[in-house]
């Protein structure tokens, strides 16, 4: 077995894990779904930079073989940004219970009424 | 002055003093009409200095490169066509600001007054001036907008809004059709700039595209000018105050259409096509214009369909295709200015004086107010066409051009329409003298308030009408050179010798003149007989039409939001991982290949096996444990340390540094939001929804992972690392590559990431800084403390070690933070280890006792952290280096040793101080709420017990 075939099957099933969480029915669920399928995404752009064992991108005047830094770096800020992004999400979510009282996003407890908007004074 | 300065200080000078204006605000109306009299005032001297240059036939233009890659050119220029509107707008802008500032009364916020008046002013000054077609659409544009803010003025009345709304609607509406058009005759020309357009005529002509940019420019000319069927906005837009009437609705706005039509007469004009559409369109316009304005009660009504009647007039006068009627038509949009500016002003200084507008409650009013009578009817007089005023000649003009023209085949059609418009227009023309100012008054009351105004207020009108005779009496010494140079630059060439007078011997076009106003004085004369008559008529009303369209268009878009909007997330997560699931399928198939590529695989070690098996069971533990949440968060956290260890073994310290704390902050802030999101939910989806999104959930996992696998398989395709790997010791000054490339190589992404980050903090704590309020702060109250706590809540053993921890931890963060550079760290990292060391102190001592002691701010972190990131990018502009390179050197102290500064170190203070803060302002937000609704809770409960003890 080689490593290739442990993070590519590693991404596959954390895709389907965050696939099938993010269609769930509540907030807290469709949250833990996008952060598994940040895990994901944040594995597969590190793998674009190949897989190096033991060769870590830090400048050395002896050293030739380098690992890709160049997604490493991007993946860095995608990690923090993974963060700032989950942390929205869940107050997005909390603020929303807090004012409807329900945290489904099924649709089907919050009515969709077109009775809101206003302003619209025709007459 | 050079001209090319002149043309930048025009355009911009209405634009600095709105914003000069606007800046001032308050109730400083001598400032702020000061400030746009003087604006007007400078540009119309320069205009005037320009205007013998350029009416002597030189062409200015200048242009700086906007957006190359789209053919958009900051570009200006000046011919005669220009100039006479330019100075139309500066001209009649200073006269209305002048009467504008003795007309709005005490307390109006003439700020905002002045400075939509000269927002306006510029963006129609850019429309005239403009050198390149996508600029002229984006004054245009800023015209449609800023009229917007003019007609709403009062926004206190309801008719103001609506006008305004609509004329929104119809000409915004308009100028999108046109952008259209203009950018296919862009296309078709070759370039967007105007005089590679005019002078593609035969290429535009001969395009199959010709009939559709003719159409779509035409609506756009047609939906400003006011014409037939698009009219209807203009009445409506009367509810404006009469200054922003006199400004919009006589020389500028409503003449952009007819501008643009004369602007692009060279290239468009000539075909069958261009000559029946337009002069149809003019004719029925100025005919049903000229009817509608005869029986209207309202005076600035009457000014309104009579302005559209006028607009008919030239747009037929353009539509003929002959350069005599050219002239005719540039003269008639002077003489059109002049008189019709002049009569809305009067007509504003009669509400101003008498209270009303209607006619019907007023008449004889020459006696009270001699001044206003002897303006408004001379005025009025021109608008009739009579001699010896301007108007006169015009019409004369235009009525001699309708017999070189026939319509559908028929030679006798345009002129006999075309009389019977004209005798329309007298009559309505002195109707509006006859029932203001003479005869005897119908209501007592209006009439007993009525006075002449100050100075100040007829001076313009006054300006305006003295003009409009000098017209009529010395037309060729008036505007002879300037009618001649303005129709030249119309029609692309020199004219033939021109003469204006007011007598051309007696001809078939004075016959219709005289047809004409004899015709109008019998109008005038069995007007209430007519009145009579037509008041049974069916009026198609087209403020309804609007109405209904509008109310139509906006059901059919709601239905269309409900349909496919649905409040449902999970049906739209499903619809949009279906489509790209299906785009990976269809790319799978016909990409071709085999799935495995050909390089050399890493063999894996038992422990990574074990590590993978994890990884596996964790995430099928969190899908199937989904209803035990504190449960899931201790797989999730597993996950994120696997992957964490993955990049240990992967060659990137980095990211194993910055996953395992960014795993800390994540699971506290899941931990924070869970204590206050509901508990033990029920389970929700049904089981054949399961099956499905189960389906769909695997398929998309074996695509990613087939992908990743197709991937990993394949050797890199030539990347781009290698420069920053041989590049950034040397260029960088850092050996860890990965923060020197955050820093430096790609810091201009750091620096939006960071900019997103602060954004997401500074919304998080929007979001949850107003929870206390309404619905939201009533069900925090309520909230129900279910987690058994401890006793203790903070246990003397956590704060004691997180205290000592802190210094510790801190000291740790600093050296992470130091070393980024050449060793694994770095700002992001710093920041994480740092913030975590602040949250147990919030977790361990409460959050009292930790906000108390906080000094700064996370909002102040965010925005200096920003800020030093920005500076540091800017300060190597100064060394004529890129935005955001680095420098650095090595220097030597005594006792330290060798040590590097770089300026790289002071853009990581920025990320560091970014990061932080953000981070800091979501969880402490996020702790604070639940505390707030901790203590509600005891208080209840506190509550409760004393009244049960009670």
């Amino acid at each position: 077995m080689t490593l290739e075939f442990l993070v590519a099957s590693a991404i596959g099933v954390l895709v389907a894990g965050g696939i099938y969480m993010a269609l769930r029915g509540r907030t807290f669920q469709v949250v833990l779904g996008l952060t598994l399928f940040s895990y994901a995404v944040n594995l597969f752009l590190f793998a674009s930079g190949r897989l190096t064992v033991n060769r870590p991108p830090i400048w050395s005047k002896t050293v030739t073989e380098y690992a890709d830094p160049l997604p490493q770096a991007l993946v860095l800020t995608a990690i923090v940004i993974t963060f700032g992004m989950t942390a929205f999400a869940v107050v997005l979510a909390l603020r929303s219970f807090l004012e409807t009282g329900s945290d489904q996003v099924d649709g089907d407890i919050v009515p969709c009424d077109d009775q809101q908007s206003d302003g619209n004074d025709t007459g | 002055m050079a001209i090319p300065l002149t043309l930048y200080t025009l355009v911009l000078l209405p634009f600095v003093a709105a914003l000069l204006i606007a800046g001032i605000g308050g109730n400083a109306r001598i400032l702020h009409s000061g400030i746009a009299a003087a604006g007007s005032a400078i540009g119309l001297v320069l205009i005037v200095s320009a205007a013998a240059r350029v009416i002597g036939g030189e062409e200015f233009a200048v242009a700086i490169a906007w957006v190359p890659a789209i053919g958009l050119e900051f570009s200006l220029m000046i011919d005669p066509l220009g100039l006479m509107f330019a100075g139309l707008i500066l001209g009649i802008g200073l006269l209305v600001v002048i009467f504008g500032h003795f007309y709005l009364a005490e307390g109006e916020a003439t700020g905002r007054f002045f400075a939509s008046l000269m927002l306006f002013q510029g963006a129609m000054l850019g429309i005239v001036l403009a050198g390149n077609v996508l600029l002229l659409l984006i004054f245009w544009e800023l015209t449609s907008l800023s009229s917007f803010l003019l007609i709403g003025f009062w926004r206190h009345k309801s008719e103001a809004r609506k006008g305004a709304r609509m004329a929104l609607a119809v000409t915004g509406g308009g100028g999108l059709v046109l952008i259209a058009g203009m950018l296919l005759l862009g296309i078709v020309a070759g370039s967007f700039d105007l005089m590679t357009i005019l002078a593609s005529a035969d290429v535009v002509q001969a395009s199959p595209l010709y009939p559709v940019i003719l159409i779509l420019i035409l609506i756009g000319c047609f939906t400003k000018s006011a014409q037939f069927p698009f009219h209807f906005w203009l009445p409506h837009a009367m509810a404006a105050p009469t200054p922003v009437s006199a400004y919009l609705h006589s020389a500028t706005m409503v003449k952009a259409g007819v501008f643009l039509l004369a602007r692009l007469w060279p290239v468009l004009s000539g075909t069958d096509l261009y000559t029946v559409i337009v002069t149809s369109v003019g004719l029925v316009t100025m005919t049903f214009g000229a009817f509608v304005a005869l029986f209207r009660h309202d005076l600035k009504s009457i000014l309104a369909y009579s302005t559209i009647s006028q607009l008919g007039l030239l747009v037929m006068l353009l539509g003929f295709s002959i350069k005599m009627a050219a002239v005719a038509a540039v003269l008639h949009i002077l003489n059109h200015a002049a008189f019709k500016a002049a009569l809305f002003m009067t007509a504003g200084i009669v509400d101003h004086e008498s209270g009303t507008r209607n006619i019907r409650r007023l008449g004889g009013l020459a006696k009270v107010m001699p001044i206003t009578a002897i303006i408004a009817t001379t005025a009025a007089a021109a608008m009739a066409g009579l001699p010896p005023l301007g108007g006169f000649i015009s019409k004369e003009m235009m009525l001699y051009e309708t017999l070189e023209i026939s319509l559908f085949g028929l030679p006798w059609l345009v002129p006999v329409v075309a009389t019977i418009a004209a005798t329309l227009s007298v009559g309505y023309s002195l109707r509006l003298a006859w029932h203001l100012f003479f005869g005897t008054p119908r209501e007592l009351q209006p009439y007993a308030r009525a006075h002449d105004p100050g100075v100040g207020m007829w001076a313009s009108p006054g300006v305006l009408v003295l003009l409009a005779v000098l017209m009529g009496l010395f037309p060729m010494l008036l505007a002879g050179t300037l009618v001649a140079s303005v129709a030249g630059a119309v029609i692309g060439e020199p004219l033939p010798a021109l003469d204006l007078s007011l007598w051309h011997g007696v001809n078939l076009a004075l016959g219709m003149s005289v047809m004409a106003v004899a015709g109008g004085v019998l109008l005038l004369w069995r007007h209430k007989d007519l009145l009579r008559a037509t008041a049974s008529l069916l009026k198609p009303d087209a403020n309804a039409m609007f109405h209904s369209l509008m109310a139509g268009a906006d059901t059919v878009v709601r239905k269309f939001i409900v349909a496919t909007h649905t409040p449902s997330l999970q049906r739209m997560v499903f619809a949009t991982f279906s489509v790209v699931v299906l785009m990976v399928i269809e790319g799978a198939i016909t990409g071709g290949g085999s799935l495995t590529g050909p390089r050399e695989g890493l063999s894996a070690s038992p422990i990574s096996i074990v590590a993978w098996l994890l990884l596996i069971v964790a995430t099928v533990a969190v899908v199937n444990d989904e209803r035990h949440r504190f449960r899931v968060l201790v797989y999730i956290s597993a996950i994120g340390l696997i992957i964490a260890l993955a990049f240990v073994q992967f060659s990137a310290p980095d990211l194993a540094l910055t996953q395992i704390s960014v795993e800390v902050v994540t699971i506290l802030l899941l931990l924070m939001a869970l204590n206050l999101l509901p508990k033990a939910p029920p389970l929700l989806s049904s089981s054949p929804r399961k099956w499905r999104d189960g389906a769909l959930a695997c398929l998309g996992g074996l695509l990613v992972g087939g992908a990743a696998w197709a991937m990993l398989t394949r050797d890199p395709n030539d990347p781009i690392s290698s420069y920053h790997l041989a590049n950034s010791y040397s260029g960088g000054g850092g050996t860890n590559v990965v923060n020197v490339t955050l820093v430096d190589f790609r810091a201009f992404d750091t620096l939006g990431e960071i900019i997103v980050l602060g954004i997401a903090g500074i919304a998080i704590f929007a979001l949850l800084d107003t929870t206390s309020r309404g619905s939201a702060g009533a069900r925090l109250r309520t909230w129900q403390e279910d987690v058994l706590h401890s006793p203790e809540s903070h246990p003397i053993m956590f704060v004691m070690s997180t205290r000592i921890l802190l210094p510790l931890v801190l000291s740790a963060g600093i050296y992470m933070f130091l070393r980024g550079h050449n060793q694994p760290g770095g700002g992001f990292i710093a920041a994480l280890v740092v913030a975590i060391a602040f949250l147990l102190q919030y977790l361990a001592s409460g959050f009292d006792w930790t906000d108390a002691r906080r000094r700064i701010g996370e909002h102040t972190m965010i925005a200096f952290g920003v800020l030093v990131a920005m500076v540091t990018g800017l300060g190597a502009l100064i060394f004529d280096a890129n935005f955001l390179a680095t420098a650095f050197d090595y220097f030597t102290l005594p006792l330290i040793g060798e040590f590097e500064l770089a300026t790289a170190v002071l853009f990581d203070v920025g990320v560091f101080c970014v990061v932080f803060g953000a981070v800091m302002l979501a969880l402490a937000q996020l702790s604070h709420i639940s505390q707030r609704a901790a203590r509600a809770h005891q208080a209840q409960l506190e509550e409760e017990k004393a009244e049960g003890s009670r």
